[in-house]
């Protein structure tokens, strides 16, 4: 159960390159409390590598995904992350959604030398480990100056509670820079409640919270325990709307929190309803391959970092990982499906988020709001 | 005070949850003196029986309080199945060896169980279909009283009541406590002692299968090892009222689940789960029998 490798052409451990591919990692909580995040971006990274592939691949060879699953936990993403490195000697690894594990990867790719780009870690501690680790999505301090300039804002919101789960860096870390903005904006934080993740019982924590009378509820959680929260908060009669940010984004929010989901809002990459061609482009292909669903914006990024991996690869000297690192370290204005990429000179993503409201089971797009 | 009476509100659903789970600890302990570790995961199979047979049976089409009944109907049965053939053959075969094989025999079940259903469900969680949805919300002043949360009270008393019926009306109740009070004197009175140890694990592991579905309902929110902190919280509670004592596990549960919401609601919410081993440290420090664990008579 530890290591179960999948991967579009069979992941058996003795798995090595031969001389006309590239193998490229990828780690994440295929099983777990947080499967459809790992489960998406895989399936995000296969459709880019697909295309990249049926289009002459990277230098005149074909790509190929070695996928591991992390089961949710950051011990066994770490071991994931050795294996890969050590044992397949992969090109690069994509991964991982959650901060936590990502955190956990991030020493052992800078020790091997081997680029780690990590498609939706927000927290800003996961690139900070050093130059061999990228991301292609925005941060946390961005994400919490979001929302908490919404709440300002667009709700006009005074008075804010929070609820973190304080078992996760991401959701710790985006409610410190929300309250942080919100306080600098004139706003209070009434009440500040924790949470574990995997409880199934909040209404003590909602109970404290409506007796504070709050104008807005924020919690930066992961979507399993959200939609719990929201289902006891309408069972609460709690009238103030919840916001989050893009830890709330899976197809189980709805699935598990039906009709309680509504009349919340949360930050994310992007929105699947836009406009722009390359984005329906995207959506129409991704919905094509894996039979309807509307992909989340795990899929996308993990789309993104496969295709900005490969882009970078083409322009890379060389395959080794000091001549990849300087080329990925090198992506300008590239055009992807979450908007246009620039890295910064600290790996990170420059770039807009936008916010999301849930209404009818599904997602209504608000605004964009820009760096 | 609204604020305390709705603590108290949502402590008292959660501490009848946990007195569900904590009688069969007490029953199968006060009869075999062994603490079933594997309990919680029979919870968690009540919880997937539960799903699979509402889907089977399209019950979320027609949300009732007879959809529910059915689902925990026919997860009782399942889980008192799954029961009867844990005991009959992983502790039966273990009867007459040292009381520790027992116990390392019961964390084995439980791991079984918990890793086996990850390879049968998978290891993500799933969502527990609603078959029952009462509308609305009934207020008392400001107080919400959610009537999905009245109803699993109102469920898990009737079960405590039926339970208490069984044990102290029946032929079959006497035979369980003649079994509790003496194993071998009870077999030379001509009571068939496997047979009633069967049946003792079958009517706690029907209760645990019922608190699977009807937290399925509330947190509808299940997965493979959702059965391991309830499991040890029960245990934590049965140790409480005294363990093998039927009325004490009812007891226990209930204050474990008031003091961990009131905990969590007025002091530290990240506290909630060292709050019932701290619990079980003290208890086992002062006062090692329990609340009600004195009369010998009382047990099952």
């Amino acid at each position: 159960m530890a290591l179960s490798a999948s991967s579009c052409s069979g992941g058996k451990s003795g798995v090595a390159a031969n001389s006309n591919e590239i193998l490229v990692g990828h780690v994440g909580s295929l099983t777990g409390n947080e499967a459809t995040f790992g489960i998406s971006t895989e399936n995000g990274v296969k459709l880019a590598f697909e295309e990249i592939n049926a289009s002459g691949g990277v230098k005149g060879k074909k790509l190929r995904l070695l996928s591991l699953d992390d089961q949710g936990k950051p011990e066994e993403a770490a071991t994931a992350m050795t294996k890969l490195v050590a044992q397949n000697h992969v090109a690069a690894v994509l991964g991982e959604v959650a901060s936590s594990r990502s955190i956990a990867m991030a020493p052992i790719a800078q020790r091997y030398q081997v680029p780690m780009i990590s498609p939706t870690s927000t927290n800003p501690r996961v690139t900070q480990t050093g130059d061999y680790i990228f991301r292609v999505c925005f941060i946390d301090p961005f994400q919490g100056r979001v929302m908490a300039k919404f709440a300002l804002d667009t709700l006009k919101a005074k008075k804010v509670a929070i609820l973190r789960d304080v078992k996760n860096d991401y959701s710790v870390g985006l409610a410190n820079f929300f309250t942080e903005t919100f306080k600098a904006g004139g706003g209070t934080i009434v009440l500040d409640e924790s949470y574990s993740a995997g409880d199934s019982d909040f209404k003590s924590q909602l109970t404290s919270i409506r007796a504070q009378n709050p104008d807005a509820i924020f919690a930066p959680g992961y979507y399993g325990d959200i939609a719990l929260i929201m289902k006891q908060r309408v069972e609460l009669g709690i009238k103030a709307p919840l916001l989050g940010g893009d830890g709330w984004d899976s197809p189980k929010l709805a699935e598990i929190a039906g009709s309680a989901m509504d009349g919340n809002y949360f930050s994310n990459h992007y929105s699947p309803d836009s406009t722009d061609p390359a984005v329906a482009k995207f959506v129409a292909d991704y919905k094509k391959t894996y039979g309807g669903a509307a992909p989340d914006s795990m899929a996308a990024l993990g789309y993104d970092a496969a295709k900005i991996l490969a882009d970078a690869m083409n322009r890379a000297k060389s395959l080794s990982g000091s001549d990849l690192r300087d080329a990925i370290a090198a992506t300008k204005d590239y055009p992807a499906v979450t908007g246009k990429i620039t890295l910064d000179k600290d790996r990170n993503a420059i770039k807009s988020a936008v916010v999301l409201e849930t209404a009818d089971s599904k997602y209504k797009y608000l605004t964009t709001v820009a760096p | 005070m609204i604020q305390f009476v709705q603590h108290l509100i949502n402590g008292l659903s959660l501490g009848s949850i946990y007195a569900l789970i904590a009688l069969g600890y007490t029953m199968v302990f006060g009869i075999l003196q062994l603490i079933n570790f594997a309990h919680g995961e029979v919870y968690m199979l009540g919880a997937f029986i539960g799903m699979y047979s509402a889907r089977a049976l399209h019950l979320t089409d027609r949300p009732s309080i007879g959809a529910l009944v059915v689902a925990m109907a026919i997860s009782m049965a399942g889980t008192a199945l799954a029961g009867f053939t844990i005991e009959r053959l992983a502790y039966r075969p273990l009867r007459k060896s040292p009381r520790i094989n027992v116990l390392i025999t019961a964390v084995g079940v439980s791991l079984f169980l918990q890793f086996s259903g990850q390879l049968l469900f998978g290891a993500d969680p799933k969502v527990f279909p609603e078959i029952y949805h009462p509308g609305g919300q009934w207020h008392i002043g400001q107080i919400m009283l959610n009537p999905l949360q009245l109803t699993v009270f109102i469920i898990s008393i009737l079960l405590m009541l039926a339970l208490q019926t069984i044990v102290y009306r029946t032929r079959l109740g006497r035979a369980m406590r003649a079994v509790s009070f003496n194993h071998d004197l009870a077999s030379l009175m001509g009571i068939p002692t496997d047979r009633v140890i069967s049946f003792t694990f079958m009517l706690g592991s029907a209760l645990a299968g019922a608190a699977g579905v009807l937290v399925g309902l509330i947190y509808p929110k299940i997965d493979p090892l959702m059965g391991t902190l309830p499991g040890l919280k029960a245990f934590v509670a049965a140790v409480l009222g005294g363990i093998g004592n039927v009325t004490g596990a009812v007891v226990g549960s209930l204050i474990l689940g008031l003091s961990e919401e009131f905990l969590v609601g007025y002091w530290a919410p990240t506290f909630r789960d060292a709050l019932a081993f701290a619990l079980l440290i003290l208890i086992l420090l002062f006062k090692p029998t329990g609340l009600f664990g004195t009369g010998r008579q009382d047990k099952v």
